[in-house]
């Protein structure tokens, strides 16, 4: 076994980080209201109750509608920055994409107050599209992370050939470019939306009187008898960030199957 | 600038090259108008919604706070205050401690496990293994937050083990609603984060510097410390801003967990804004967090280009 | 049809071409013929490739002109323009089959679904990949992207096509026998064959004509033979082949020839022809290709001989070669002998006679 020690300590360091996640199903599916050992016997009661409250069916109405349209717009976004600086230069290429991945580095509740308080001053009222101008702010640094290494392990002599079997620059984007990059695209998709889904601080100052997902959350957490109810909620939320996940990786590595580059690794 | 003049001038000393500089420009124009033409649409969306909003609380940190409306006149007061009040100067202090606190243990804790995964890990099982680190980060923030506040608490998961094995008598109280909290669970929040650009540099060494290391006769621990650390400090300086600066304007963690003397600024800047109503004092703090997350940035970005000055 | 009868396909008048300051082309005035195998030979930097893109259409030009086919080129952009390309990379779109590779430039002209696998199927044909056409594209090997390559490019039925480095990616054996396929080829359709490579072998055994680059500029261009035995400058005589030169004085010239001193040699007539290129201005030498030497055993005679020391004896299996010092001479001559059974093989150090001949010498002013 190569790299005995460090292997151990990897181990641990994954247990540690698995550990509050593993005890999200086991507190779930307890029958007991007090979260704490010994377990008291199974129960899916708190996924029933769970399910039964319409302040949490609204709050995932409203995540799904600002995580689906933060995704479209952000990878939307992302694909224009992306392309633009993997295929063209232009004088002040690094200042403006700076500017566009500067919510990567900035804490968040710093983009959460200077956006309230300009959009109070324009007098736009909070909603649910607030939130999403917002969450598109801080997904498309990802998005654009990841469709830049799409675009850039297109080769670019494939473009020139298109074009020199004479097929335009549009229908060569659609024909070569789109299909090719569709896989960091789907990718980015699913990050963003994963991103949005999870995202507290922004919807917290933006939403106005509309819950989303993790407002709900963070208001139960008041609650001292909501608690089990929320290991449900969150076991559920884990279960479908993790599908997300792995879809998004999927297609990542499709995609580089695709054109044939070599694995990296990772998201980031 | 003064490069676009040089080649005029240099143009006009060729003479017959002329021509061809304008039309090269022109060329290069039309690149140069594809670039901004892609671009503009993100750009235009951050120039909106992120360099203007930022600019307003710039401008508003220097504005007076009349009581239901912001004064229009030009004031230090908010700076002052917010560098002089013992509460709000205590509350900064605690959250550069904290965040230093969390980075030292977080990029420390991460650099063996990078090390594993880049040299003890086969190739075709590395993508698995950064999956498999990165997945608990992407899993809702806000519930791994309350999580450990459920393992920490008087009645938690650690106190009931302690207590049902008979190793401790009462609840230990230290462990929830202060710094201790703050920082692991920030810790355990931020881990893969200081993980994945460690990883990065350590795959960009080529492994036959270490090779040679040993060929020259240093033994594997001063390979290490003579090669394989210096290249690999450029992620780890990365990982240490990526850890640093989000840790420092964390809401939620000191909010669920730090209990009233496990404030930091992030809760300074929600209370002034939403509970106060005083916008030029939460943007004075805000100003100044972002300030100290800059200087600080800088001094290790400075650091990160003495360790870079070497190889390109 | 003789080699000066075909009509001009490709005219480059006076082409400029700056990258900011760099000068990358600086005035090349050639043309090629219909149907002509044509190489541009230099070292990387040269412009070769520049030189080709321009015919392509992917780079403008920033003064002067290429006419296509007698046509005007300016602002004729690379998909509108008679010519197809093959690249270095091969661009074989790695998210299509073979088949949708080869057809992809037939797609605008509409074809019924019968006509355009009958085309691609003799396109497939004509490289050597019949039945590949279902087979990914990213589960080829180098030699058949390059065929696929070639079968796409083809297939549009251009009046030029623009070769890239096709060779450069492929192994030795493989590139030998792809060499000889694309003379074939394109003896097969044709049509102007441009190739761009940076080994002079290459451009040696598959032109019927070529043109040295360097520095953005065409330093000769000529059929093959002439650039090997006649090359206009000492750089070019370097880069094709290896050269011997000798310092040497130009004595007179007249209607008989011009008359020359050469350290080593002595006094040799040689004709006009035998000095190709124009004046340099850094002083005159002659010049001799190894093979055109040989060193003579006991009783042997020539008619041109001269006495030097062997200073390095390399063997290479069919061929030994001989540094030898002519006496009189600062610097060793390169000879390459043949090893024909029971000759010896000489020794450093060893006194011997060079026999050389005044027709293949090269006089560089």
């Amino acid at each position: 076994m190569k790299g005995g020690g460090f292997r151990i300590y990897a181990l641990a360091y994954l247990i540690f980080l698995y550990a509050p996640i593993i005890l999200l199903p086991l507190f779930a599916f307890n029958e007991g209201t007090v979260i704490a050992f010994p377990l008291t016997g199974f129960s899916t009661k708190w996924f029933v109750a769970a399910a039964n409250q319409p302040t949490l069916w609204l709050a995932v109405k409203n995540s799904l509608i600002i995580a689906a349209s933060a995704s479209v717009i952000s990878t939307a976004l992302g694909v224009f920055a992306a392309r633009a600086s993997t295929r063209y230069h232009f004088p002040g290429k690094g200042g403006v994409m700076g500017l566009i991945m500067l919510p990567l580095v900035l804490p968040e509740i710093i983009v959460a107050v200077s956006l309230l308080v300009v959009l109070l001053g324009l007098g736009i009222n909070l909603s649910i599209v607030t939130v999403i101008l917002g969450h598109v702010l801080i997904c498309t640094p990802f998005t654009i992370a990841i469709l830049t290494s799409a675009f850039q392990s297109l080769d670019r002599s494939l473009e020139e050939a298109a074009y020199d079997l004479g097929e335009t620059g549009i229908s060569t984007f659609r024909l070569i470019i789109l299909p090719l990059v569709m896989p960091g695209i789907i990718s980015s998709l699913l990050i963003s939306f994963t991103i949005s889904l999870d995202e507290f601080i922004i919807a917290f100052f933006l939403a106005g009187t509309q819950p989303t997902l993790p407002i709900y959350i963070f208001s139960q957490f008041r609650f001292p008898q909501a608690v089990p109810v929320i290991m449900a909620l969150g076991t559920v939320l884990v279960a479908c960030s993790i599908v997300l996940l792995a879809s998004a990786e999927y297609f990542r590595r499709r995609g580089l199957a695709r054109s044939g580059a070599k694995d990296t690794g990772g998201f980031l | 600038m003064a490069r676009e003049l040089c080649k005029k001038f240099k143009a006009r000393r060729n003479g017959g090259a002329m021509e061809q500089e304008t039309r090269w420009s022109r060329l290069r124009r039309s690149e140069a108008a594809h670039g901004y033409l892609l671009v503009g649409p993100p750009a235009l969306y951050a120039i909106l919604l992120l360099a203007a909003p930022l600019g307003t609380i710039l401008v508003y940190s220097f504005l007076t706070d009349g009581y239901l409306e912001i004064i229009r006149e030009f004031t230090l007061a908010n700076y002052r205050e917010a560098w002089t009040n013992e509460l709000y100067r205590s509350v900064m202090l605690r959250s550069l401690g904290v965040a230093m606190a969390v980075t030292t243990v977080t990029v420390l804790l991460a650099f063996p496990v990078a090390y594993f995964v880049s040299f003890h890990v086969a190739p075709e099982r590395k993508s698995l293994w950064l999956f498999l680190i990165t997945i608990p980060f992407w899993t809702s923030y806000l519930i791994r937050v309350f999580l450990w506040k459920v393992i920490l608490g008087f009645n938690g998961v650690i106190n009931s083990g302690l207590l049902g094995l008979g190793i401790i008598d009462e609840p230990l109280t230290f462990i929830l609603y202060n710094v201790n909290a703050v920082v692991i669970t920030l810790a355990h929040a931020y881990a893969p984060f200081a993980i994945l650009p460690i990883f990065v540099a350590l795959e960009k060494i080529d492994r036959s510097l270490l090779e040679a290391g040993q060929d020259l006769g240093e033994s594997k621990l001063m390979t290490f410390w003579r090669v394989t650390l210096p290249l690999a400090m450029p992620g780890v300086i990365a990982s240490v801003l990526i850890v640093f600066i989000p840790t420092i304007g964390d809401y939620v963690t000191p909010q669920l967990v730090g209990g009233p003397e496990g404030r930091m600024v992030a809760n300074l800047i929600q209370l002034q804004y939403l509970k106060l109503d005083n916008y030029p004092l939460g943007s004075a703090i805000a100003v100044s967090a972002m300030s100290i997350v800059t200087v600080v940035s800088l001094i290790f970005l400075f650091l990160n280009r003495r360790f870079l000055r070497g190889p390109k | 049809m003789t080699a000066a009868a075909k009509p001009t396909m490709i005219e480059f008048r006076d082409v400029h071409k700056y990258y900011g300051d760099y000068h990358a082309l600086r005035g090349i005035t050639a043309t090629i013929r219909a149907g002509e195998f044509f190489s541009l030979l230099g070292p990387s930097g040269c412009g070769k490739t520049t030189l080709l893109r321009t015919i392509a259409g992917f780079e403008e030009i920033s003064s002067g002109a290429v006419m296509i086919d007698g046509k005007h080129m300016e602002g004729v952009p690379a998909n509108k323009r008679p010519t197809n390309m093959v690249f270095q990379s091969y661009a074989i779109f790695p998210h299509l089959t073979v088949a949708e590779n080869v057809g992809f430039g037939l797609r605008r002209a509409k074809l019924s679904k019968d006509e355009l696998n009958c085309r691609v199927g003799e396109a497939l044909e004509m490289v050597g990949l019949r039945g590949l056409g279902a087979r990914a594209a990213h589960a080829l090997s180098g030699g058949q992207r390059q065929r696929v390559a070639l079968a796409r490019a083809l297939i549009l039925k251009p009046k030029v096509l623009l070769l890239d480095e096709p060779l450069s990616a492929l192994d030795k054996k493989m590139r030998e026998q792809m060499q000889v396929e694309l003379i074939k080829l394109q003896r097969q359709v044709g049509i102007t064959f441009i190739l761009v490579t940076h080994d002079q072998e290459e451009a040696l055994v598959m032109s019927d004509r070529i043109a040295v680059m360097f520095e953005g500029e065409i330093a000769q261009l000529a059929d093959p033979e002439t650039l090997y035995r006649r090359p206009n400058s000492r750089k070019v005589a370097d880069f094709i082949g290896t050269m011997n030169f000798l310092p040497a004085r130009i004595l007179s010239e007249g209607e008989q020839g011009i008359e020359v001193e050469a350290q080593g040699l002595g006094r040799m007539l040689l004709d006009p022809s035998q000095a190709p290129g124009a004046a340099s201005g850094t002083g005159s030498s002659v010049g001799f290709r190894p093979e055109t030497a040989t060193m003579l055993f006991e009783g042997q005679k020539a008619e041109r001989e001269a006495m030097g020391t062997v200073e390095e004896v390399v063997y290479y299996g069919d061929m030994t070669y001989y540094d030898v010092r002519l006496d009189g001479t600062e610097a060793p001559i390169r000879i390459s002998m043949r090893n024909v059974f029971g000759r010896p093989v000489l020794e450093i150090g060893a006194r011997t006679r060079v026999a050389w001949s005044p027709g293949a010498i090269v006089l560089f002013r």
